[in-house]
């Protein structure tokens, strides 16, 4: 029991499962998933389902951010992927055909995993500071992806394609399965693999890591590019759901959404230690949160201060110094006086 | 001639850290229009003395005087208004404002609460005539060399009406010319009857520019002497303690004369760091480098081991002709680096025992074939207990051990590759004596067996007691290059440190 407690999942964990209580008192069976016409249905479905672009974006970012980088681009990355999909897709003969839809997924995958090696080689070739060196893309890129719908909601009509962000397979909808397909693929290149150790080692001490003859540019690019692929299969998943392209709002402030999650999930923005199932909480409580507000009906205009404070709250009991804090007032208010009176006096 | 008054004296200054006595009734004095040299090895207590004298940390014992009058400093800003400045070996200024932002930084003229440009311009221009400067002050700092950066600092430090400056390793980054530059402005200042302090690692620096010194040891004080009537070799001797006990060369060392070279270096050099050297390192040899600090020992391992690049010369390995562009080439080539710094380009401090004791092995076989957690477990417990790392524990946080186990992990760490060449520096440094003699056993071991060892330690019963060949450096040169036999003791190395040459 106490090694539950002491778990570093604990408190995210706790918070997610708060949210989701709270939403037991304004949602008549919010808890409750039923089989319709051979799909799951249910809001625990649909906050897994609407929060897997955020997923992905996070589970990249995780990465980014555990070789002490950062990465901002990933909304820009979310809008391009998305736009040159729909363009292809638009341009097809036949929209419904599946070599088509593939080969325009196909295309969109590319040129994210092309965009985020750029990003890697600005910061691991060059030197720029990833902060600066993302936001030249985050910047540009939304620039880019007007470019390629010019400027126009692009809009298709693609069974195929609408299956990535709507569909269903298996009972569950596809993003969902693409969700897990992703996490797993990660959890197996960095845990079974040996990249996490190389990219926890150059998070944890860049210097150290490259006298102990680890290639730091290698693994950066490499990570780089694959925080870009996961924000290209999100950008899918995300105008695949609407069946459109929008260049300037898809995916826009994800970058901020996904730097949260990851924080929320434990992984230090200094670097170093990374934890993926602890991303993943981040972004369903993320996720949770948004939903909720819907639910317990918070006035629109109020969201976005709503969600401040909850995010505040959040990331406070998420901090073990505030913890303790808080824990020693309260089990210790005798003790804890005469130290008071001691700084008075100094100070007189 | 008559001595005139100290204008400073220090007397019985005691200093406790947890653990260590790090000053222990120290007598220190100045005299004004002096260069005075504080020397001694590392840890010996020259900074803690600057420290309290400028008042970065509080005196446990012993009192300080300042023209005649007792005085106490709280905090560095205390000791500079009184009139003891100081320059640290790291400029501390701001490359990105101009010369004379950084001469009145903090202290600007004003008029109406408006700073009087032209004013500061005028007064920064006349302050570096003074040294004999001639530089344009509204230009960037950093448009300067170091040398001038470290003048500039010293003409803020005089003008704020200095009776005592403290120059801690000022030139440690500059070349010749620009330390003639320097000292001809420290010349300057003491005709204008300044007492400069000076701490410096190279010899003949000190004996250029210093009228006096004062030499620590273990922070006790072993005696103050006129520069001309010490001599270099007697100073060095002081600066080390003579342990004349008999040292022990380790059981059965077989000279290692016959084997074939491993590492050929001809003309190796980088400018800045060290001048082209040569050095021949045989399979199964020991070279030990001895030298002070900063005699560019550690130089000499990084361009070996493909750290730096380097600006001259030829590298040769096995035989093989290479140019080392990255640690990693040099990884592949079976050469291994135990750095002297371990927590800056060692430890990766947030990992486990078991990932920072795999790490280099790990990096040279690539992300995409991970060492088999059977492999891991066999690895790391044979070296644990090889080494006798302890706790023994490989999922403890590296961060919670002790300097010796650290070490022991970082040296597990390259021992597993089973390298040709193992270049170590410092690994003895701060660990205690039983890690210590541990270490050392294992360099013998290693070399028996026929890895070729680049051992460089301040220490040189150390180094004499494993090497088979030392090499000595000095003012970033290495000078002489003598076999190891029963002629070689810590005296005559010491002398060959000192002088330079062989006797």
């Amino acid at each position: 029991m106490r090694g539950f407690l002491k778990h570093r999942l604990f408190w995210p964990l706790v918070i997610l499962v708060a949210l989701l209580a709270l939403n037991l008192f304004f949602t008549d069976n919010f808890f409750k998933v039923q089989m319709k016409e051979g799909h799951l249905y249910g809001s625990l479905i649909d906050i897994v389902r609407f929060g897997a672009p955020l997923i992905l974006v996070s589970l990249g970012m995780t990465l980014v951010i555990a070789t002490s980088g950062i990465d901002l681009s990933v909304g820009s990355v979310v809008a391009i992927a998305g736009a040159l999909a729909c363009l292809r897709i638009s341009d097809l003969s036949d929209q419904k055909s599946v070599s088509g839809v593939l080969g325009a997924v196909g295309l969109a995958l590319v040129l994210s995993v092309v965009l985020g090696a750029w990003n890697g080689f600005l910061v691991a070739g060059i030197g720029i500071q990833p902060i600066i060196a993302t936001l030249i893309l985050m910047v540009a890129g939304r620039g880019l992806a007007q470019l390629i719908t010019d400027g126009q909601i692009t809009t298709v009509n693609s069974s195929p394609y609408k299956l990535i962000g709507g569909g269903y397979w298996l009972t569950l909808p596809f993003g969902i399965i693409i969700v897990a397909v992703v996490l797993a693929l990660t959890a197996f290149l960095t845990r079974r693999l040996a990249l996490g150790l190389l990219i926890e080692s150059v998070g944890g001490n860049a210097e150290a890591s490259r006298l102990a003859g680890i290639s730091a540019r290698g693994v950066l690019i490499t990570v780089y590019a694959f925080c870009g692929l996961c924000a290209g299969i999100a950008g899918l998943m995300i105008s695949s759901n609407v069946s459109s392209a929008d260049g300037n709002n898809a995916g826009l402030w994800i970058e901020l959404d996904a730097i949260l999650a990851v924080v929320i999930g434990g992984t230090s923005l200094a670097g170093g230690r990374f934890s993926l199932s602890g991303t993943v909480l981040g972004a369903l409580i993320i996720q949770t949160l948004t939903t909720t507000i819907y639910s317990i009906g918070v006035p629109p205009e109020t969201t976005l201060l709503f969600k401040a404070l909850v995010v505040t709250v959040v990331c406070l009991i998420q901090s073990p110094a505030f913890r303790a804090k808080v824990f020693q007032r309260r089990m210790r208010p005798v003790e804890a006086r005469p130290a008071t009176e001691e700084k008075v006096r100094v100070s007189a | 001639m008559a001595a005139p008054a100290p204008i400073l004296r220090m007397s019985g200054i005691g200093k406790q850290f947890p653990g260590v006595k790090a000053l222990d009734g120290v007598d220190f004095r100045l005299l004004p229009g002096e260069v005075h040299a504080l020397m001694g090895e590392n840890g010996a207590g020259k900074s803690t003395l600057i420290k309290v004298l400028t008042g970065v940390y509080d005196i446990d014992a012993g009192e300080i005087e300042l023209e005649g009058r007792r005085v106490v400093f709280h905090s560095p800003l205390a000791a500079q208004q009184a009139g003891i400045s100081t320059v640290y070996q790291e400029v501390n200024l701001c490359t990105n404002l101009s010369v004379a932002e950084n001469i009145f930084i903090g202290r600007e003229p004003r008029r109406f609460g408006r700073i009087q440009w032209q004013k500061m311009r005028r007064r920064a221009a006349e302050i570096l005539a003074r040294l004999e400067l001639d530089l344009d002050v509204s230009a960037p700092l950093s448009s300067y060399s170091l040398a001038i950066q470290q003048m500039v600092a010293i003409a803020r430090a005089v003008d704020i009406d200095a009776k005592v400056l403290i120059l801690d390793e000022p030139t440690s980054s500059l070349d010749a010319g620009e330390v003639a530059q320097l000292f001809r402005v420290m010349r300057r200042l003491k005709e204008e009857g300044i007492a400069i302090l000076f701490v410096s690692h190279f010899l003949d620096q000190v004996y250029e520019i210093s009228d006096r010194m004062t030499i620590l040891r273990n922070g006790k004080l072993v005696g103050e002497y006129l520069t001309s009537e010490l001599s270099q070799v007697e100073l060095v001797g002081k600066m080390i303690g003579r342990e004349l006990a008999d040292l022990e060369k380790l059981e059965g060392r077989p000279p290692a004369r016959e084997a074939a070279p491993l590492v050929e270096a001809v003309e190796l050099g980088r400018s800045g760091a060290i001048e082209p050297f040569t050095l021949t390192i045989h399979e199964g040899e020991v070279v030990g480098l001895a030298g002070l600090l900063g005699s560019g020992r550690t130089e000499v391992a990084r361009l070996l081991f493909g750290a730096d690049h380097a600006g001259t010369g030829t590298l040769q390995i096995g035989g093989e002709q290479v140019s080392l562009r990255t640690p990693r080439a040099a990884v592949s080539r079976k050469l291994a680096f135990c750095s002297e710094n371990r927590r800056a380009e060692g430890l990766v401090p947030d990992l486990t025992v078991r990932e920072n004791l795999i790490l280099a092995l790990q990096a040279a076989r690539g992300w995409t074939r991970p060492i088999p957690r059977r492999k891991q477990d066999e690895l790391v417990d044979k070296y644990i207990a090889a080494l006798n790392i302890r706790p023994a524990n490989p999922d403890q946080l590296i961060r919670n051990l002790s300097g010796g186990n650290q070490q022991k992990v970082l040296l597990a760490r390259w021992l597993i590759l089973e390298p040709r060449l193992l270049i170590l520096d410092e690994p003895t440094r701060g660990i205690d004596v039983g890690a210590k003699a541990e270490i050392q056993r294992l360099v013998a071991e290693l070399s028996d067996g026929g890895m070729a060892v680049l051992f460089i330690s301040a220490e040189l019963e150390e180094v004499l007691r494993l090497s088979h060949k030392v090499g000595v450096l000095r003012d970033r040169k290495l000078v002489a290059q003598i076999d190891n036999d029963e002629r070689l003791t810590t005296d005559s190395l010491t002398e060959t440190i000192a002088s330079g040459a062989r006797s």
